[in-house]
């Protein structure tokens, strides 16, 4: 977390007060909110009226797709998303398909990972839907979707179209005005912020059915006593990572690109997985798959080389699962189940880059021999 | 000896997380593994009979927490289901009695866990088994009603030169006073029994699931039909209960299993006498941590996991271990593991594959 953001945080704990009660200690809590609220509206491009507070992404997300389906079920029960969706998107619409009847359609990727316009827009001139989500990057193996192209083919239909932009927001410059998404979702952890609150933007106008009842904070969208103190550490850390975008980006851009030179050089047969370094890639990323390994056994020893990477997203991890990402983008299961993902953020450095290249030809070469059953 | 790299296999229970601590505090570096076994984790059972269920995978994480060393899981389903589970129906199909831990340890912890683990790097592989190593021979634990020396004697010397049992000289009302101590939540968990991968302990039900009905005869030594039975797989020599038989034997006496043959699923019953056997044939020994017999030897026989030790003299023949005991023993199952010990200390293993009465032969010695 990020040394103002925790500043920030701390100095709210001490003085906290229900930010939609009437009394002073409420104003000045409420004061506090609507004032971060402005400041993370101009970082997102947004209007502050348009920004709802919630517990993080999970929620947004679970918010944005069940609730915008609800809103418009009369008018149509199909939901179109894609296979290479966080968890948050992907069982949410698993639910709403098992337990309220929706209808999903599974919008194909191509071998980078992405979403084309005109995939969309031949399934949408099928018939009509109650939304489509497609996340504006893909948290795994990095792939930057052509999101205002993607908005428009929405508008076009009339059909509500909903961004997960948690893994983006950190990475990319992200205006949602310009986008021309309905409803974006945004997290605090991902800019140096603290867990446990984001925000779904979302467009006036565009009302999803709520998830939460209760008093009715945040326009009746969502109820919940909010929490002064992550919030206002979620505006510090969303101006701080905007200000420092652009000269961090063109530094972890090259250590991004360094790492995957010096993969290749101490793997050659290292395959990356994802988009090719560029525009359509998040500067931070790489992912790679490593043939005859097993993700996890590779892991483990990283980890105890003080190297810390990731065989899918955080909340897949325990028992080896194949990438639900790479197998949608045409990996077999046992590429997918070969493959770590390296992420580079504000702390990174290049002996941290160095380090990894270091460690590594030996690590691929005992992972490959647990891999390999043994004479017995 | 301290500094090793050790796997330390965390099933979420008390012994094993007991046993990662006390690896931990031998001056290890430890790193807890929970073995993904069944195919089917999403089962809940409270107060488990069974193991390795989606909340065992939890404590076992949580212990490893408090204990403060790295953890993962491992995804072990399908080897173990192939080598263990496979295996358990297997023998019953074939009229044996098998057990199933002793192939889990032969099979899976001590063999696909140890190879894995030393390819990563690792020295040994820690449990919370009750068992001494001692000069590289396994020995009982100091609890005689824990010690699981039994099942850990398929173990070669390989094998046991890479185990680390660090529990083998505490009883286990210690081992759960030291739990609680250590702050480990684990220390109240009642202990798993029976076979961890029959989730409520119906072994035939089980059987019947995978087998399918396959019925056959009940009949005494004569040949004489008593009854029919819908699978022999059912029986174990030496069972006395749920035998379907009609009749009382003529005598009046109990009735029990003798023999169980699988081909024509045929079951044999009679009185109890004529379970005794002294002669006892053993194939595939193992000589867990010493050298093999090169000449008969006087030494204690276990032949049930929990069974009385039997006073014996055992030689091998070629590749059999033959095994005459002092005494007649009733109820020894093809497919168990007969397991000598000198002492507390074990000799080696095997698996009994033929077991008969007193003959009026020339004796040994």
């Amino acid at each position: 977390m990020r040394p103002e953001a925790i500043a920030a945080m701390t100095e709210e704990l001490a003085r906290l007060g229900n930010p939609s009660s009437l009394h002073a200690a409420g104003r000045r809590a409420r004061r506090v909110v609507e004032e971060s609220r402005e400041q993370l509206a101009e970082v997102f491009g947004a209007r502050p009226s348009e920004i709802v507070f919630t517990s993080g992404g999970t929620e947004a997300d679970n918010l944005a797709v069940k609730g915008l389906y609800w809103a418009r079920q009369e008018t149509s029960r199909r939901v179109l998303t894609t296979s290479v969706e966080h968890h948050a998107v992907l069982d949410s619409v698993h639910w709403l398909e098992a337990a309220q009847n929706a209808e999903p359609t599974w919008l194909p990727v191509d071998a980078t990972g992405t979403v084309q316009p005109d995939v969309l827009q031949a399934a949408l001139a099928q018939a009509p839907a109650a939304l489509v989500s497609v996340m504006w990057a893909n948290n795994e193996v990095g792939t930057v979707h052509p999101i205002p192209e993607l908005a428009a083919v929405a508008r076009e239909h009339g059909v509500p179209f909903h961004t997960d932009a948690v893994q983006a927001a950190a990475q990319l410059p992200i205006d949602f005005a310009a986008s021309g998404a309905d409803a974006m979702t945004v997290t605090g952890h991902k800019l140096g912020g603290p867990v446990g609150v984001g925000a779904l933007i979302l467009r006036r106008g565009v009302e999803p059915v709520p998830v939460l009842h209760g008093g009715g904070q945040e326009r009746d969208i969502r109820s919940g006593t909010l929490d002064t103190p992550a919030i206002r550490a979620f505006a510090v850390a969303a101006a701080a990572a905007a200000a420092s975008r652009d000269d961090e980006t063109k530094r972890i851009t090259a250590l991004r690109d360094d790492l995957i030179r010096q993969v290749h050089a101490a793997v050659p047969d290292a395959q990356l997985n994802g988009p090719p370094p560029g525009p359509g890639r998040l500067p931070g990323n790489a992912h790679f798959s490593f043939p005859g390994c097993e993700g996890d056994a590779l892991l483990m020893l990283l980890d105890a080389n003080g190297i810390a990477c990731s065989t899918g997203s955080a909340c897949t991890a325990g028992v080896a699962e194949p990438s639900h990402v790479l197998l949608a983008m045409g990996a077999d299961a046992s590429r997918a189940r070969g493959s770590l993902r390296f992420s580079l953020g504000h702390t990174s450095t290049q002996s941290d880059v160095d380090a990894l290249a270091k460690v590594l030809p030996e690590a691929v070469d005992r992972a490959r021999r647990a891999a390999a059953p043994p004479q017995r | 000896m301290s500094g090793l790299r050790v796997l330390a296999a965390m099933s979420g229970g008390v012994d094993s997380a007991t046993a990662a601590a006390r690896a931990v505090d031998a001056g290890h570096e430890v790193t807890g593994v929970h073995l993904a076994l069944s195919a089917n984790p999403s089962s809940y059972r409270t107060g488990a009979r069974g193991c390795c269920t989606l909340e065992d995978a939890r404590d076992a994480r949580r212990a490893a927490d408090v204990i403060g060393i790295p953890f993962y899981v491992w995804d072990m389903a399908e080897r173990f289901h192939h080598d263990v589970v496979e295996d358990f129906v297997a023998e019953y199909a074939a009229g044996r009695t098998p057990n199933p831990c002793l192939r889990c340890n032969e099979k899976i912890k001590f063999a696909a866990v140890l190879d894995r683990a030393v390819a990563l790097g690792f020295d040994a592989v820690c449990t919370g088994h009750y068992a001494q190593i001692i000069d590289g021979a396994l020995h009982r634990a100091a609890d005689p009603g824990k010690d699981q020396s039994y099942v850990l004697a398929v173990l070669t010397s390989d094998q046991l030169s890479r185990a680390m049992f660090p529990l083998g000289d505490t009883p286990k009302t210690q081992v759960r006073e030291e739990a609680a101590r250590r702050g480990l939540a684990v220390a109240d968990k009642p202990d798993s029994h029976d076979v961890c991968f029959v989730a409520d302990g119906d072994t035939k039900s089980f059987l019947a699931k995978h087998l399918g009905p396959a019925p056959g005869q009940i009949i005494d030594e004569s040949g004489a039909v008593l009854g029919h039975h819908d699978g022999a797989y059912g029986f174990t020599v030496g069972q006395r209960k749920g035998l379907r038989v009609g009749t009382p034997a003529d005598d009046g006496r109990p009735r029990y299993v003798l023999d169980i043959e699988p081909v024509t699923r045929t079951v044999t019953v009679g009185p109890a006498d004529r379970l005794e056997v002294t002669e006892i044939t053993a194939d595939r020994p193992v000589w867990t941590g010493c050298t093999p017999l090169t000449e008969p030897r006087d030494c204690l026989v276990q032949l049930r996991a929990h069974g009385e030790v039997h006073p014996c003299t055992a030689h091998l023949d070629g590749d059999h271990l033959r095994i005459r005991l002092h005494h007649p023993a009733r109820g020894i199952a093809k497919g168990q593991a007969a397991v000598l010990y000198d002492g507390d200390m074990v000799l080696g293993s095997a698996t009994i594959s033929g077991a008969s009465a007193p003959t009026s032969l020339v004796p040994l010695r």
